[in-house]
């Protein structure tokens, strides 16, 4: 931060029922259900509204440009502010960010950001076409058309350098799929064991079926107002404390080799040897924490941060973020997995609601469903919202989100605090 | 007088694809052509037609990368073109066995992320002659190209660099 802005709180959030295809809703229809859930949550009117950010990937599954502003008008918000976000699998934390940006710099008092995408148009095969779309179309896309490649060959980097197993990779499936088994919004829920996840279909050596998420349609909403709307509201506004942003090269051929950034609870010496990122780590979101940690005043994380929703669209992705993050140095991922840290009950729960992998992931509106879960954990409302009290995290004061493009293109991680 | 309200549309034989009723789901089709420029990376494409592999060095800081790029992204500055070796390493690797529509016919496919001797990056390409429990990191692939040019980046794909 180079300069002090307004304090900028969560107020409200609203989440369809992420599924696999939900027809007999358009796109407008589910942002409205999750608009009107968070309004009624906050007692808020369309008068109290100053603006919006509309967040949403592609325009290739539903064919239709200006998608955000057919909503914005379906939700009654035209002719106030608005505009539409995009950076891939970030979009949503990307937005998210946006949506803080318009009250921090003063702009609005109450703005409300909302995320879907509509991936059922089109069969997973030409879904997967339409993703890949969002890699170097010159050269590639044309090679295979396929991101679960692409996150394969950064998981046997991974494996190679610092031993991680596909065993290891497994028990965040069995994990987040087994917290959202006590999640109602959740797509996938499911009872696994490693062995099932080895045992279904081989999709990219060494990610099989269970290791990947799947395609979704769904819509989220998070509404942010500024300090003293944010309390005139709700008794229980939730502070946003730090923002963070980072960016990779689109292709993974031209990932460099160089240094480690430094989190404060890292010193050179744990990285002699490591030539950083390579194609086995994320510098977008590493980037993207230290950013964060130093707006929000955190210098130890796993200590400093009580729960974290994270993009898992690959098991290998979890692992490979929580060394991003700093819950572990680069390298302990796999073990920080195998000694319970991220399971629901360990040191610091990751994927409570069953992150991308079982809740689902309709890309635009993925890094706001982050948001909002989070955003409930921090109130101590999950029963209320999930008519379910086990996935709530009873220490949660402050969490982290982070929503994250394409082979760590574009990485966004977000700070977030009880107000009280 | 012009009006004619008898006008009526032709009816066609052509109909649609209803897929459900309630709510109805129909289908629609959609097709395009691009006409699509290499533009300031069209060397590398045409050097793959006569079994080159050109990557960039930066004029400034020398940094050299395994793919085209006309402007470096460590200092800002023009590259040059470089001719890269034909020779290089597995640096990571996957099997496909799914794919997007386009490549699904062509599954299982191994991609490879290759590295070359004094090169800074890598070259992102197809492995083929062997199987994934026979690929690891560090094996020796040697560059070969395709002699009836699609003018992609697919003109180039490794195989194993062994003795017959
Ligand atoms: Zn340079």
């Amino acid at each position: 931060m180079k300069e002090k802005s307004r304090n900028v709180y969560m107020v409200a959030g609203g989440v369809t029922k992420f599924a696999k295809a939900s027809p007999e809703m358009d796109f407008r229809l589910r942002v409205k259900k999750a608009f009107d859930y968070a309004m009624n949550d906050a007692g808020l009117t369309l008068a109290d509204i100053d603006g919006s950010v509309a967040s949403y990937f592609s325009d290739h599954f539903q064919r239709q440009l200006m998608s955000g502003i057919m909503v914005q008008d379906y939700l009654g918000l035209v002719p106030k502010p608005s505009k539409r976000i995009e950076g891939g699998g970030a979009t949503g934390g990307l937005a998210f960010q946006a949506g803080y940006e318009e009250i921090a710099s003063g702009r609005m008092d109450t703005v409300v950001v909302y995320g879907f995408e509509t991936m059922s148009h089109v069969n997973t095969w030409k879904g997967n076409e339409f993703i890949a779309l969002a890699s170097d179309t010159n050269f590639d896309y044309p090679i295979g058309g396929f991101y679960t490649g692409y996150y394969a060959m950064m998981a046997v980097r991974h494996m190679y350098e610092f031993g991680t197993t596909v065993e290891q990779l497994a028990k965040v499936s069995v994990k987040n799929h087994g917290n959202a088994l006590h999640n109602p919004y959740a797509q996938s829920p499911m009872k696994l064991t490693v062995e099932d996840v080895r045992n279904s279909p081989m999709v990219s050596y060494p990610l099989t079926r269970l290791d990947v998420c799947a395609m979704s349609d769904g819509a989220a909403v998070a509404i942010l107002a500024s300090e003293d709307r944010a309390f005139e509201i709700t008794d229980h506004p939730v502070l946003i404390k730090g923002i963070g942003t980072g960016t990779d090269s689109m292709r993974l051929a031209d990932r460099p080799f160089g240094e480690v950034p430094l989190l404060p609870n890292e010193k050179p010496s744990d990285y002699k040897d490591l030539k950083y990122p390579g194609v086995h780590s994320f510098r977008a979101g590493r980037m993207a924490a230290k950013e964060a940690y130093e707006m929000a005043g955190i210098t130890d994380p796993i200590n400093d941060l009580d729960l974290i929703e994270l993009h898992d669209a690959y098991t290998s992705s979890e692992i490979q973020t929580y060394e991003d993050l700093g819950l572990c140095k680069y390298g302990e991922g796999g073990q920080f997995i195998d000694e319970g840290k991220p399971e629901l009950h360990g040191k610091i729960p990751v994927n409570p609601s069953g992150g991308l992998l079982a809740a689902g992931h309709p890309v635009g509106a993925t890094g706001i469903m982050q948001a909002v879960f989070m955003f409930w954990q921090l109130q101590h409302t999950v029963k209320k919202h999930f008519h379910d009290d086990y996935l709530q995290v009873p220490n949660a004061k402050r969490g982290l989100i982070h929503s994250h493009a394409g082979t760590g293109t574009y990485v966004t991680v977000t700070v977030m605090e009880a107000a009280k | 007088m012009t009006l004619d309200p008898d006008a009526k549309l032709p009816e066609t034989e052509e109909g649609t694809v209803v897929y459900n009723t309630d709510p109805l789901i129909i289908r629609s089709h959609y097709e395009i052509d691009y006409i699509h420029s290499y533009a300031q990376d069209s060397e590398f494409f045409r050097a793959l037609g006569k079994k080159k592999l050109m990557g960039s060095k930066c004029k400034k800081c020398g940094y050299v990368y395994a793919t085209p790029r006309s402007h470096c992204m460590m200092c800002g500055s023009e590259t040059e073109w470089y001719e890269l070796p034909l020779k290089g390493r597995v640096h990571t690797f996957t099997t496909c066995y799914f794919s997007g529509e386009e490549f699904l016919n062509e599954t299982p496919f191994n991609l490879v992320l290759v590295e070359f001797d004094g090169v800074n990056s890598l070259f992102m390409s197809r492995l083929i002659g062997a199987d994934t429990k026979d690929i690891y990191i560090g094996m020796p692939v040697r560059a070969k190209f395709r002699r009836n040019l699609k003018m992609n980046v697919t003109d180039v794909y490794f195989v194993p660099d062994v003795e017959k």
